[in-house]
């Protein structure tokens, strides 16, 4: 079932997450990826329902760009993240979006940072959050092994750690995982963990 | 004293007939027959439910080295009844798209419809084309924008377009996904087991219409809500074809071969004493 974790490290911040597309029992894709690129230096990671999930990270994907043409600087991260906040709480009364979110970003003046939104609108920054099943398994790991001032290699391992935890102690543990990474060079992904390959999309 | 003129607050319209007759109209039992239940809206809700055809299916769809496999069996059915063997449930959106449909037949069948006019319309503003991806997103915005309004679809749009072949799973709930490989409906269990076992990018047209026609066919003997004929299509560079549309009950023959077992036991009459 859905995982979503992220850590905030010396200089840069990790969001992970699982990319399973289920539907009841069966699991549609193995391939998804479920972490946006906001913009050039923040990545947005969300669990949720699928439709809600892919509306709304567009949507603020989108706004995000809209501010950034109209003003020519980009919003910050802590900008992005009360926004995103906003959004949700407006339509938390009329027409709730299912989705929680860990919003990771990298600015000059404060360095990396992560923040915790859940779709009642709560926003919370964090050094390291998680939603979803695989939750449970990756707070008290990072609770036990997290460090503010961990390289860029401890934290993987500590990722690794996680999906390990997850892959062995969940019952329906998602095979695949996608680690993005975000730094003062900017929002990339930074690899897959997979135990099950999907047949790429053709090239043709 | 003037007397005051009260003639304008008098009725315009002056009250035909009688009041009683009015009454007797509203209490008087309605001339149709009106559902013995509490929950009105409750039982409207089941109600539409139940009539609702196209429920159980099975609908595949795959990206191969030569474009992409569409199959479909043909079953309606309204609960235990079989409404129709004969449904198309590949839609064909225009020349090198088609549409599956898996859930409510209307809804599919409307939403698919609205879709292909949008993608003639994106093809004479643009004069190109509308790209599987595009023509995928509209309907998912579509559908997102009903979501919780009681729509039901799951459908898979597959075509050929400017980048290849392109193939996306789309549903009700706003869901989108892009894939090589999807399966869609109550047999859509039993389809994937044939299809995963059996797929591989490199399989030729036959080899991979072969492949569709045997996933459908297994899914229609163990899911009770799917059966008919079992249609396959292939999207190629230029645009649809159908390959073949076969009764699932003739396939059985070939694809089910049961064997003559020797008797172990002959039952013998008793012999009389």
């Amino acid at each position: 079932m859905e995982s979503v974790f992220g850590l905030v490290g010396k200089d840069f911040a990790i969001v992970v997450a699982d990319s399973s597309a289920v539907h009841s029992i069966l699991v549609h894709k193995t391939n998804e990826d479920k972490i946006m690129v906001l913009d050039s230096h923040k990545l947005m990671g969300a669990s949720g329902e699928t439709g809600d999930r892919a509306q709304f990270t567009e949507y603020v994907q989108k706004n995000v760009a809209l501010y950034q043409f109209r003003n020519g600087i980009p919003l910050t991260t802590a900008a992005t993240a009360n926004f995103t906040r906003g959004e949700l709480a407006t339509a938390l009364r009329k027409n709730p979006y299912m989705v929680n979110i860990i919003l990771a970003g990298y600015d000059k003046d404060v360095g990396p940072s992560l923040y915790f939104i859940d779709y009642i609108a709560s926003l919370h920054k964090v050094d390291k959050a998680a939603f979803g099943y695989g939750s449970y398994f990756a707070l008290s790991m990072m609770d036990r092994h997290y460090r503010r001032d961990m390289s860029v290699e401890e934290a993987i391992e500590l990722v690794d750690k996680c999906i390990r935890e997850i892959r062995s102690r969940l019952v329906v543990a998602p095979p695949n995982f996608l680690i993005k990474i975000v730094d003062k060079d900017g929002a990339r992904e930074y690899g897959w963990r997979e135990s099950i390959k999907d047949a790429p999309v053709a090239a043709a | 004293m003037m007397k005051i003129d009260f003639s304008g607050l008098d009725p315009y319209m002056p009250v035909k007939g009688n009041a009683e007759d009015l009454d007797d109209e509203i209490l008087a039992a309605p001339s149709f027959k009106l559902p013995v239940t509490v929950d009105f809206d409750g039982f409207q809700k089941a109600a539409v439910q139940m009539v609702k055809p196209a429920k159980g299916t099975t609908t595949l769809a795959f990206i191969f080295k030569d474009g992409v496999m569409v199959a479909a069996d043909s079953r309606a059915s309204m609960g235990g009844y079989i409404s129709s063997q004969s449904v198309k449930k590949i839609i064909e959106i225009n020349p090198y798209m088609l549409g599956t449909m898996a859930g409510g037949a209307a809804d599919c069948q409307f939403w698919h419809r609205n879709l292909g006019i949008k993608c003639r319309l994106h093809e004479l503003a643009n004069k190109r084309r509308i790209s599987v991806a595009g023509a995928s997103k509209l309907l998912a915005n579509i559908l997102y924008s009903y979501r919780g309004m009681g729509l039901s679809v799951g459908t898979m749009i597959a075509g050929w377009d400017e980048n290849g072949p392109g193939l996306y799973y789309v549903d009700s709930e706003g869901g989108r996904l892009k894939g090589t490989r999807f399966s869609v409906g109550s047999g859509s269990p039993y389809a994937y087991g044939v299809l995963d076992s059996g797929y591989r990018f490199d399989l030729s047209v036959e080899e991979a219409a072969e492949l569709a026609r045997r996933a459908i066919y297994h899914a229609t003997f163990r899911d009770g809500a799917s059966g008919g004929v079992a249609s396959v299509y292939h999207v190629g560079p230029s645009g649809w074809k159908k390959l073949s549309g076969d009764d699932v009950g003739e396939l059985h023959y070939s694809y089910y071969p049961v064997e003559p077992t020797a008797v172990e036991q002959e039952m013998a009459d008793v012999p009389i004493a």
